[in-house]
């Protein structure tokens, strides 16, 4: 309640008791909207035992957790390690002194962030992953995901070494240290602790555009869904499997952020750069 | 680049679905992410945590789910999406707009809507408290401070996160060519199988033209937001 207060006076008994009405109103909204869909659901057998049965029978969650849950945690980690390079690279080129360098690095940075993922996957595979079965389409996943997270990076990087205090730079230099030392022993350093819970939150991206691997039948969760709802015997069960494949990707998203608050809690304090800001077009 | 020219046609016909559906969904989200936002600052508690729930799911859900789900999921609850069939015949050929086109539209606004609503908040949260008590000392019942106060200038403050939000608007749109829609990526998708050689043409090809359409957006919503910025 308090952190509305900027909207509302604290309600009086008129008020209260009006809320209490649209209370009221809300939850049967709610609760008749979700009943609904439950006897739609019900109607339409999609609470049959078949269709559900594959994510109560032990081989089948064994197939979602390895073959899915863990190949689609492959992809994302191999992806953002990869975009972080790709950004440290690019972010620093963007602050080089040499003006070619500077603009190179603003030309491939703008160009990645602007092209769909899915455009880049589908280049990837056909030019090179096409002949390499689950491995290609593994890497062009990850590659495509590289070039469009590490474009996003490469922003944060700059705004996170931007965000280094201007004296902590005068100050190395005035110790005799070189361009070089400064920005790998002063700026980055402390530019990558403002960071860490930018990059934590780009990883819940990352780890849900792994799901386009559906476009080059890359392996991971969408895949495996794919194989399920495609299966005869599971009796068309399209809707129990985007919902337990849902339900799986949000946990792990979940866990990510929370990981993420803590670590901004633990490690980094208040400061913080506008993610919004720099990583313009996250999805 | 003749393999892009002699198929211009069809891209052509493919950025139109595109533009369509950034387009209605964009509008779609907008109106929608804008009733969360409501919901997730006003008084009645339920509404504020049904809104914290909606926005959490659907943000950590990917839109490919979410697609698969109206596209082939909701058909086989008889929530078909034939209710609108709208063919324009031109001279480089169909625009259709079908029950894929539809399904897909819907499922974009309502993901969006998530991230539209969050950019939404964060423009509320930008209204100095002093604006509110100034609405409410002058006797502006909730709706009224909403509507004449705040809602007014928390959209300008929204300009910039909710263009980030329609840029990837636009990028996610390839996403309903991969379960139908006959846009962008999907014109792609097929010229790429049908002129082997010239794969990495005509991805440059349509890659510029989303580096432009992005561009564009962005120029026009850096625009707005320095004309609207508040004083």
């Amino acid at each position: 309640m308090s952190n509305n207060s900027v909207l509302f006076d604290t309600p009086g008994p008129k008020a209260a008791a009006r809320h209490r009405i649209y209370t009221v109103l809300a939850v049967v909204v709610l609760l008749g909207l979700l009943a609904v869909a439950v006897m739609r659901l019900a109607d339409n057998n999609q609470f049959e035992g078949r269709k559900w049965e594959p994510f109560v029978s032990p081989v089948y969650i064994e197939r979602f957790l390895v073959d899915g849950v863990l190949e689609t945690l492959k992809m994302a980690v191999a992806a953002i390690i990869l975009a972080v390079i790709f950004g440290a690279l690019f972010g620093i080129g963007k602050l080089s002194e040499h003006r070619p360098l500077r603009w190179f690095s603003w030309l491939v940075v703008e160009f990645w962030r602007a092209v769909p993922v899915l455009l880049a996957m589908v280049l990837v595979f056909y030019v090179w992953g096409i002949d390499r079965g689950d491995t290609g389409a593994f890497w062009s996943v990850v590659v495509a995901l590289m070039l469009y997270n590490g474009a996003v990076l490469a922003e944060v990087f700059r705004a996170g070494i931007n965000a280094v205090p201007k004296g902590q730079v005068e100050a190395a230099y005035a110790l005799g240290m070189r361009k070089t030392a400064v920005m790998m022993q002063i700026q980055l350093p402390q530019a990558v602790k403002i960071m860490l819970p930018a990059l934590i939150s780009q990883m819940v991206v990352a780890l849900k555009d792994t799901s386009l691997g559906y476009a080059v039948a890359a392996p991971g969760l969408t895949n495996v869904a794919k194989l399920t709802y495609n299966s005869p015997s599971n009796g068309q069960n399209i809707i129990p499997t985007v919902l337990v494949t849902a339900g799986l990707y949000i946990v792990m998203n979940l866990i990510l952020t929370w990981i993420a608050t803590w670590v901004q809690k633990k490690f980094v304090g208040e400061k913080r750069i506008d993610v919004a800001a720099a990583a313009a077009g996250q999805d | 680049m003749d393999v892009v020219w002699e198929n211009r046609e069809a891209i052509l016909i493919g950025f139109t679905h595109t533009v369509l559906l950034f387009l209605i969904a964009g509008i779609g989200s907008l109106l929608l992410g804008t009733v969360i936002a409501a919901m997730r600052v006003g008084p009645i508690g339920v509404l504020r945590v049904a809104a914290v729930i909606y926005v959490s799911l659907v943000r950590n859900t990917p839109l490919l789910m979410v697609l698969l789900l109206f596209r082939y999921g909701l058909p086989k609850l008889n929530i078909k999406f034939d209710f609108v069939d709208i063919v324009v015949p031109t001279t480089a050929g169909d625009i259709r707009l079908n029950n894929i086109f539809t399904a897909c539209v819907i499922g974009l606004s309502i993901y969006t809507a998530a991230f539209v609503a969050e950019a939404i908040r964060s423009g509320i949260n930008a209204v100095p408290l002093g604006q509110a008590e100034a609405a409410r000392a002058i006797g502006l019942p909730f709706g009224g401070v909403m509507r004449e106060v705040i809602l007014p200038q928390a959209f300008r403050a929204t300009v910039p996160p909710l263009a980030s939000v329609q840029i990837a608007l636009i990028k996610n749109t390839t996403v309903a060519g991969a379960v139908g829609v006959v846009e962008a990526f999907n014109v792609m998708r097929s010229m790429t199988n049908n002129y082997a050689g010239s794969r990495i043409e005509i991805f440059i090809a349509f890659a510029l033209i989303f580096v432009v359409l992005v561009e564009v957006y962005s120029f026009a919503a850096h625009r707005l937001e320095r004309r609207w910025r508040i004083a």
